[in-house]
């Protein structure tokens, strides 16, 4: 007979159904331009940093290279958007094109390296990342360089865009929000994200979930038993690949614009490891609470270290490392923290709480 | 075939290595002149990276820890003997030989001593809790890193920062038609005295030698009442002030340092380090030779492909030989 829940895992499930309510109404709750942004990141970066946590978190592998998945789909799109113009069908072949190249390189990295060491594993993606990273500045004929690249998303989504009509011909307004196009731009990514994070709570689940946690927690054993250990974490990798790199699509759709910094950047990866930890790894549950978490932060501790920086400006030093660029400081030692004291992080150290008889 | 493997065993076997590239180079490029500035770049910049690279080897080898924060040393040991050099900035100035190479030395000094001293804080603080936990190390050490790079950035602020080079390490010696810069001679000899060093220490001392037992079976050693720990402590250390020597020379060597430095080098060594194999010093020599090597040769041949040379070579290694080249035996 299974265990009954603790109040700490019921009190995680209901602050997460609220995380979903909420990005659920997030353009009638929060009305403005920046609340809409922190909303649609926090929706993409959820499906990312879950498929990330199924790496690290379920399986036990560390890879430096989820960045690079996100942005071959961000890219694909991104270039077919351009190059096609804006259509249903550019973002269609665009994100298909970045699942496929996410799982051929996938594949090819985790045959090649999966069946040494993990840190062997975790060193071979970081440089294939690394040198990702430079061809996606190098080829700028492709990839716009630096600056990245700038282009027009289907018409559906346009601000201009008129949902719902009324009676006089103008866009009907509910709660004070009118019905346009961004409207329909942020449902499309909280849909294509929830879906995401549905099919992940799935494969988790399911046997495969149990086969990966096997393969964590003693991978001689889960071999001995009869596992084929290398092929599972191939095939794991190449799934979180391929929702790392649909993911992207979605927010290269959102954004209208791809460039290393937003999609490829080295900075992204440290994000969402710190997502992972900070919530918790090896659960789902946690990649919501620590996404939830970190995307506030960086939009909003930001202000407040400013205003902590302002406060102390007469002494030496504290005024540079409050500044609002050392926040990622701060976020670092935290990390550290966490992974010493509560390696489950805050998801799993409070799911174990108030276990009930 | 047998014969012939056995042949250049003998001969080497994979220490032939950058050997035969710098022979294939020569038959590409074709101008001796242009081959021979080069191979010099090369093999400097091969020096310098094994001066980064060869601790992280070690501390591996002997105690199964990766430090991500590595390069963490090469960054700090750049800016250290960076503003070490400007504040000796009249000393560099001065025509006098005596006074540049005290302030050279100096600027090695502090980043050397920077080195022992934040990494057996590095030790003790951050690696030590969690020494059989490789997840945990991998997120500890980039959390360390990340920190480190940040405090880099409050410290020496996000601009870059010109590096004083001594007034006699200017310059290049022409001979022929060869231009040879002198500080890339001197970072290859530094490079080489290192590695001497090193290898003797490994090779001809007690402690070396239960280094190396260390190595070949931790648990052999501490069961014979070696305290394994303290040895580690004391490699770390080494390790630590070698990256951070090999960060200062590269900051005399690019001139223009950002806070990026680091993390730009963490690949490249760690890059270095697979290719040679985990574990041994010769190893970590021959990938930074070969890394210095073909960044330079491709670099001159196809600039295009220059950047993803590294991971090139790197891939078809190990497609050759999974645990590289010369690992140490586990």
């Amino acid at each position: 007979m299974q265990a009954r829940q603790t109040y700490g895992a019921i009190g995680i499930k209901a602050a997460v159904l609220l995380i979903g309510g909420l990005l659920l109404f997030a353009p009638f709750l929060f009305q403005d331009v920046r609340a809409l942004e922190v909303a649609a990141r926090i929706c993409v970066f959820i499906v990312l940093v879950a498929s990330y946590d199924l790496l690290i978190g379920y399986t036990g592998i560390v890879s430096f290279a989820h960045t690079m998945f996100f942005g071959f789909g961000a890219y694909g799109a991104a270039i077919l958007l351009r190059l096609m113009g804006p259509g249903w069908d550019a973002v269609i072949l665009g994100g298909l094109l970045g699942v496929v190249a996410s799982l051929i390189v996938a594949t090819a990295v985790g045959l090649l390296s999966l069946r040494v060491k993990a840190i062997f594993f975790a060193m071979i993606t970081l440089a294939t990342a690394s040198v990702v990273l430079v061809l996606a500045s190098q080829l700028s004929q492709f990839t716009g360089g630096e600056d990245g690249i700038t282009y027009r998303v289907p018409d559906l989504f346009k601000p201009a865009t008129k949902l719902l009509l009324d009676d006089n011909g103008k866009v009907v307004k509910w709660f004070g929000v009118s019905l346009n196009g961004k409207i329909a731009a942020y449902y499309f990514v909280f849909f294509t994200s929830l879906a995401l994070f549905i099919a992940m709570l799935k494969v988790v689940a399911a046997p495969l979930g149990t086969v990966l946690k096997a393969i964590r927690e003693n991978e001689a054993r889960a071999e001995a038993i009869g596992y084929r250990v290398v092929a599972y974490r191939t095939f794991v990798f190449c799934l979180s690949a391929a929702v790392a790199s649909l993911a992207g699509t979605v927010y290269a759709v959102w954004l209208k614009y791809t460039g290393p910094d937003t999609v490829l950047s080295f900075a992204i990866m440290i994000d969402i490891l710190l997502m992972v930890v900070i919530g918790g790894m090896g659960t789902m549950w946690g990649a919501v609470i620590g996404t939830v978490l970190m995307v506030l932060a960086q939009y909003y501790l930001r202000d407040l270290m400013g205003a902590a920086s302002e406060a102390v400006s007469s002494l030496p030093l504290l005024p540079d490392l409050l500044n609002p660029d050392r926040w990622l400081l701060w976020l670092g030692l935290i990390f550290i923290l966490l992974v010493y004291f509560f390696p489950r992080g805050i998801t799993g150290t409070l799911m174990q709480k108030g276990s009930r008889q | 075939m047998q014969q012939i493997s056995n042949t250049l065993e003998r001969f080497g076997g994979v220490n032939l290595l950058p050997l035969l590239l710098a022979v294939l180079a020569f038959l590409l490029i074709g101008a001796p002149s242009s081959w021979a500035t080069l191979t010099v770049a090369g093999l400097a910049m091969g020096m310098m990276l094994f001066l980064m690279a060869s601790g992280l080897s070690l501390i591996f080898g002997l105690m199964d820890v990766l430090n991500f924060g590595h390069s963490a040393f090469v960054s700090f040991g750049a800016f250290v003997a960076a503003s070490v050099l400007s504040a000796l900035g009249g000393w560099l100035a001065s025509d006098s030989i005596t006074l540049n190479a005290l302030a050279l030395t100096f600027a090695i000094l502090a980043a050397m001593s920077f080195g022992l001293i934040v990494g057996w804080l590095f030790e003790t603080v951050i690696i030590r809790p969690v020494y059989h936990d490789h997840l945990r190390q991998i997120l500890i050490t980039m959390g360390a890193l990340i920190v480190s790079e940040q405090i880099i950035l409050a410290v020496w602020g996000g601009n870059p920062i010109t590096v004083h080079r001594p007034h006699f390490l200017e310059g290049a010696w022409i001979i022929g038609d060869v231009s040879i810069e002198i500080y890339r001679v001197f970072a290859f000899l530094l490079g080489l005295a290192a590695f001497i060093g090193l290898y003797l220490v490994l090779n001809r001392t007690r402690i070396g030698l239960l280094v190396r037992a260390g190595v070949e079976n931790r648990e052999m050693v501490e069961a014979l009442g070696f305290r394994i720990d303290r040895l580690f402590i004391g490699v770390f250390m080494v390790g630590s002030a070698l990256a951070a020597i090999g960060g200062a020379m590269w900051a005399g060597y690019e001139t223009l340092i950002t806070p990026a430095l680091g993390g730009e080098m963490m690949i490249v060594v760690f890059i270095v380090v697979i290719i040679g194999g985990l574990g041994s010093i010769e190893g970590t020599l021959l990938g930074a030779l070969l890394v210095g090597l073909t960044a330079n040769y491709v670099g001159f041949l196809a600039p295009k492909l220059a950047l993803a040379s590294n991971m090139i070579l790197m891939i078809i290694i190990l497609l050759w030989r999974p645990s590289g080249l010369r690992p140490a035996a586990k």
